[in-house]
């Protein structure tokens, strides 16, 4: 006898409703092998985008009950009662039923300047643990984009889109930023990619499937360091006079 | 090979239609319930401390109970108004109205501009968003890029400026631990303030600019160990962060409460030995 009421989004970007699959539950389901035995037997037509089904591949993200979710990684038993309402990623534009196009995320990940280390020095590069621990946080991310999704900046405004790198990108700009052989100054770039635009509000961290900080890790540190290069006089002082220092004892070795 | 880095960056397309029904959520949870705590314990908050900054009496309980309370709202106390015995020497005399009002800016100020409180007054008081995936009030957005929001990045300053209202804090604690005509002891009053000034030290330790001013900023802890250890100290504090901000407002009210209600005779100050 059926006992779950399973409401999906059907539809592509000519429009679309919720359609209701009535199913009788199995102990140890998640969301997915939901939505498979759907496919099975009611809807085989009915798209949806997985790989892993281990929460390792970041592809089977959509919003369950309002929320971003990896599908295989939500049960059904853990659940309120009703309807379990399963839609696409609100953020990106529908391709079909709950597959929408990331593409999105892609063109924004060009804009980020690659690692670029200084040339090694003899015997090869040598870093300490300490030094790169923070990044490997980072290295987490499974690109499911659930935090691209639920960041209002862009799901509500798509008008900042061109603007804003969303907090995926950020943690890419700090990973980099606080790599011990990494030369590049990226705070300008994190600046003109939208770090201003976040308001911290925490919802990335919220739905990291991962529970990477990317708040308090990555896009509050990224904005105190665009605070140093930019809003802090005393910092730029600090700037002007180490640089007078550091000119001075270049003069004095030049001249020998 | 064409590779990420190689490849030339194409413009994003805007526009497309999204899926899912055009709902501000599809939220069943009880989302409300956070941004109406929040509100309620921030607007009490405000509400009271504006009251108390401005009544300008029972701030200070002096010798004549035998006792060495001020309250924080009140405390440096400079101004040539201020109650016998509650100011240090130097005072300020052009100053007439509520001392209060003189020196409420710079906490004030440290909390409206810290990352934590920004997330709960964005969330609950400007609905930007009112909860993760739930649509945002407003039409337009461009956050904290522009002025006035861009002024938020003043928080530092309000760090250090809160430091000197720690320390301050703290010497009234300790004073507090004086009875004047019966010596030592300790009071309810006296952990009353001690805990205030605890609870204070751990919300600016925990701070996210004192977690960067101590080492965050750094690209190799390596070539700065010391700051390392600062950096190490103050990162687990900072994961709680939210939990002092709310400790230390609340306690920081009651302290004010309590010292008003032993100033005002209303209540006394039990001795503990």
């Amino acid at each position: 006898m059926a006992d779950i009421t399973m409401r999906v989004w059907r539809g592509d970007p000519g429009g679309g409703g919720f359609e209701d699959y009535e199913l009788q539950s199995q102990e140890g389901e998640v969301v997915l092998d939901v939505i498979h035995r759907i496919q099975a037997t009611d809807a085989p037509d009915l798209a949806c985008r997985w790989n892993c089904k281990a929460g390792k591949c970041g592809s089977c993200s959509a919003e369950v009950n309002g929320k971003p979710r990896l599908m295989c990684m939500t049960r059904m038993d853990q659940l309120p009662e009703g309807p379990v309402t399963v839609a696409p990623m609100r953020a990106f534009p529908i391709i079909r039923d709950l597959v929408t196009d990331v593409s999105f995320n892609f063109e924004m990940a060009k804009k980020v300047p690659a690692f670029d280390p200084a040339p090694p020095p003899e015997g090869g590069y040598r870093m300490q643990q300490i030094d790169i621990e923070r990044g490997q946080e980072f290295r987490k991310c499974i690109e499911c984009f659930m935090c691209q999704d639920v960041c209002h900046v862009i799901r509500d405004h798509e008008e900042n889109k061109p603007n804003y790198a969303g907090p995926r990108f950020f943690i890419r700009f700090a990973e980099l930023e606080m790599h011990p052989l990494d030369t590049n100054d990226r705070r300008e770039l994190a600046k003109e990619l939208g770090l201003g635009m976040c308001n911290i509000t925490k919802c990335c961290t919220e739905v990291c499937p991962e529970h990477i900080k990317i708040t308090d890790n990555a896009i509050i540190p990224m904005k105190e360091r665009v605070v140093d290069a930019q809003y802090d006089p005393v910092a730029w002082l600090g700037r002007k006079i180490l640089r007078r220092h550091k000119l001075t004892a270049e003069e004095a070795a030049d001249r020998g | 090979m064409t590779t990420v880095e190689s490849a030339p960056a194409t413009p994003v397309i805007l526009g497309g239609t999204r899926g899912g029904p055009d709902k501000p959520t599809l939220r069943k949870d009880r989302w409300w319930v956070s941004p109406v705590v929040t509100v309620s314990v921030l607007t009490t908050f405000v509400v009271y401390a504006t009251w108390a900054a401005f009544s300008n009496r029972n701030y200070y309980v002096g010798a004549d109970m035998h006792r060495n309370l001020i309250s924080p709202f009140y405390s440096p106390c400079l101004t040539e108004s201020c109650v016998p015995g509650s100011h240090p020497a130097t005072v300020i005399t052009w100053w007439t109205i509520s001392p209060a009002l003189l020196i409420l800016i710079f906490p004030l100020g440290f909390r409206f501009t810290c990352y934590y409180y920004r997330r709960a007054y964005y969330r609950s008081f400007w609905w930007a968003p009112p909860a993760c995936a739930v649509a945002d009030a407003h039409v337009r957005y461009t956050g904290e890029s522009r002025f006035p929001l861009i002024v938020q990045n003043v928080h530092r300053y309000f760090f250090y400026f809160g430091l000197i209202f720690n320390v301050i804090l703290t010497i009234d604690a300790v004073r507090a631990f004086q009875q004047p005509g019966l010596g030592l002891g300790v009071t309810v009053g006296t952990i009353v303030l001690c805990l205030n000034a605890g609870l204070l030290w751990l919300y600016s330790l925990s701070c996210h600019a004192c977690r960067h001013l101590c080492g965050g900023g750094m690209r190799t802890f390596s070539e700065h160990p010391i700051r390392y250890r600062f950096w190490k100290f103050v990162t687990p504090l900072n994961a709680r962060h939210m939990q002092f901000a709310w400790m230390s407002l609340i306690v920081v009210g009651l302290t004010d409460l309590y010292v008003r209600l032993v100033a005002s005779g209303t209540i006394t100050d039990f001795k503990l030995f």
